[in-house]
């Protein structure tokens, strides 16, 4: 059997065990934690597809950054273990329905669709001089276009964050 | 080169590596209690063998005997995971650096007297690079490395339950997430100069001489902004003076470890001294030209001499760590910021800028 093949079951395997612990926990911090696991374990199958600048890229901006931001909240707000409740029955009589229903429908599209032009592993064009050719020259103005979009959304978050001047003269 | 040979080349170098890596943590503890101790006047460790040579075996000894508290109140298993997880990210990231160029294995042939087939069997030549592994992120691998070292602290400080360990969690994840921008885009001016992000790469793309003596290190190839922005960074991120807010001993007892002992405590000390070296082995790599040095004398010394320039300059920034650990006080904690987000970041985007025209003219 071949090498990739088992290390690549072996990545997806934690990602999908992280994700199941990371519903399973009830304490948030312990999810968060999870989440990163699976965030780590899917920068592997990047790596293995040979997409490493994605796979670098996924630790370094999701598990290094945006998840610390998160166990950083959690920690400073002191979340404790959530309260365990019996489930709603919504949930029990349209969602799991539901979610059966969207795994066989993404099932029959990838069995459908995919035929034989599935990447083979290690064959994804991944060096960071592609990625760069197409993110800075075919791509340039969506890229910016999008950086335009995330600093509004920085600014907005700045505004609704800050209190108005009235309010902190109160007492 | 067969998988077989492959798997145990790279075991032997990885033991080779981590031994060497932990021997230099364990002598980088002593150097600085030699020299801080030198800088205010006293002599610092002395007792233990020549110079106090042995004082990192008898400290090591030490942590191990000692009795491991588990405070009753932690959250455990984020206490307990913690300090390894600091340990590994720390030891991670040594896996893609270089120390030298490659060299050559065999061939040779095995003696005939061995079992199956393997009698007189030829093995090599194989080229074997000094260096865990040459992967083409090298530079971004370690950088994902480092930024996940902030959970260690992070966790540290959460899970034990303390006022003064949380506060030390909390302002060593803002701190390194803050300066982990200003270190990025310092290496980017590197990077646009050798364009490539293995430091193979870097390193040889450093080679030769400005008008024959100058050496063409990125430091004299005008990146001595992006070095300064880098040094400053860093010294943030492996939480050292004049930026070891984490763990200021005046206002947080020590910070995250404050309810650490024996060989956890060890652990984290571990971590920082590792980071510690890591940053020094990249600054060497990417702004002292690595292993390049003046080559002299018999074969065997050439070969040998650019691990040793790659030591030298290594010992020569872990050095410069000390001495500004003896030298400054600490910050504030508006001042790290601002200096982080205010003067570092502007300063890194303009040596970007700069340097992105200068190689496009």
């Amino acid at each position: 059997m071949n090498f990739h093949l088992i290390l690549f079951s072996a990545f997806g395997a934690v990602c999908v065990a992280g994700a199941v612990n990371l519903l399973a926990q009830r304490h948030p911090i312990n999810s968060a934690l999870s989440l990163i696991t699976v965030m780590a374990a899917l920068a592997g199958e990047y790596l293995l597809l040979g997409a490493e600048f994605v796979a670098a890229v996924q630790v370094i901006v999701y598990a290094g950054a945006i998840m610390v931001l998160f166990v950083f909240v959690i920690m400073l707000l002191n979340a404790g273990e959530e309260e365990e409740t019996k489930g709603s029955r919504v949930a029990v009589m349209f969602g799991v329905p539901g979610m059966l229903i969207g795994g066989v429908l993404i099932a029959w599209v990838v069995l459908r669709h995919s035929g034989t032009e599935a990447v083979a592993i290690g064959a994804l064009p991944g060096d960071p001089r592609d990625i760069a050719q197409l993110l800075f020259h075919n791509f340039l103005l969506p890229f910016e276009v999008t950086s335009v979009l995330i600093l509004i959304a920085i600014m907005g978050a700045v505004v609704l964050a800050s209190k108005p001047e009235s309010q902190g003269k109160v007492d | 080169m067969p998988l077989g040979i492959f798997i145990l080349v790279s075991v032997i170098k990885s033991l080779i590596i981590l031994i060497v890596l932990l021997t230099a943590v364990a002598y980088t503890v002593w150097l600085e209690r030699k020299v801080v101790g030198h800088m205010q006047n006293r002599w610092g460790p002395t007792r233990v063998g020549p110079f106090g040579l042995l004082q990192p075996a008898a400290d090591g000894l030490k942590f191990l005997f000692k009795e491991d508290l588990t405070p009753p109140h932690v959250y455990k298993p984020l206490f307990l995971a913690a300090p390894m997880m600091a340990v590994i990210f720390a030891l991670t990231s040594i896996s893609v650096i270089p120390f030298g160029n490659s060299f050559v294995f065999g061939p040779f042939s095995l003696p005939h007297f061995l079992p199956f087939h393997w009698g007189g069997l030829v093995i090599g030549p194989y080229d074997i690079p000094l260096q865990i592994t040459d992967v083409n992120i090298g530079l971004l691998m370690i950088l994902g490395v480092t930024s996940l070292g902030v959970y260690g602290v992070a966790l540290a400080g959460w899970s034990s339950n303390n006022k003064y360990s949380l506060l030390g969690g909390l302002r060593a994840s803002a701190q390194m997430v803050s300066y982990e921008i200003a270190l990025g885009l310092s290496l980017v001016g590197v990077l646009i100069q050798s364009g490539s992000f293995s430091l193979r790469d870097i390193v040889d793309a450093q080679g030769g001489h400005f008008l024959g003596f100058i050496p063409r290190w990125n430091i004299f190839h005008g990146q001595f902004i992006g070095f300064f922005v880098y040094l400053m960074a860093a010294y943030a991120e492996t939480n050292r003076i004049p930026f070891d807010l984490p763990e200021a001993e005046t206002e947080l007892v020590a910070g995250y470890h404050t309810e650490y002992s024996s060989m956890k405590f060890a652990m984290f000390f571990m971590a920082e001294y590792a980071n510690m070296i890591t940053v020094a082995c990249l600054a060497t790599l990417l702004f002292f030209g690595g292993w390049h040095g003046p080559l002299f004398g018999p074969p065997l010394m050439q070969a040998l001499l650019p691990v040793f320039w790659f030591v030298a300059k290594v010992v020569c920034f872990l050095f410069l760590y000390i001495w500004v650990r003896g030298t400054l006080p600490r910050f504030r904690y508006d001042q790290l910021m601002d200096f982080g987000w205010k003067f570092l970041l502007p300063l890194a985007i303009a040596n970007l800028v700069a340097t992105a025209i200068a190689v496009a003219w």
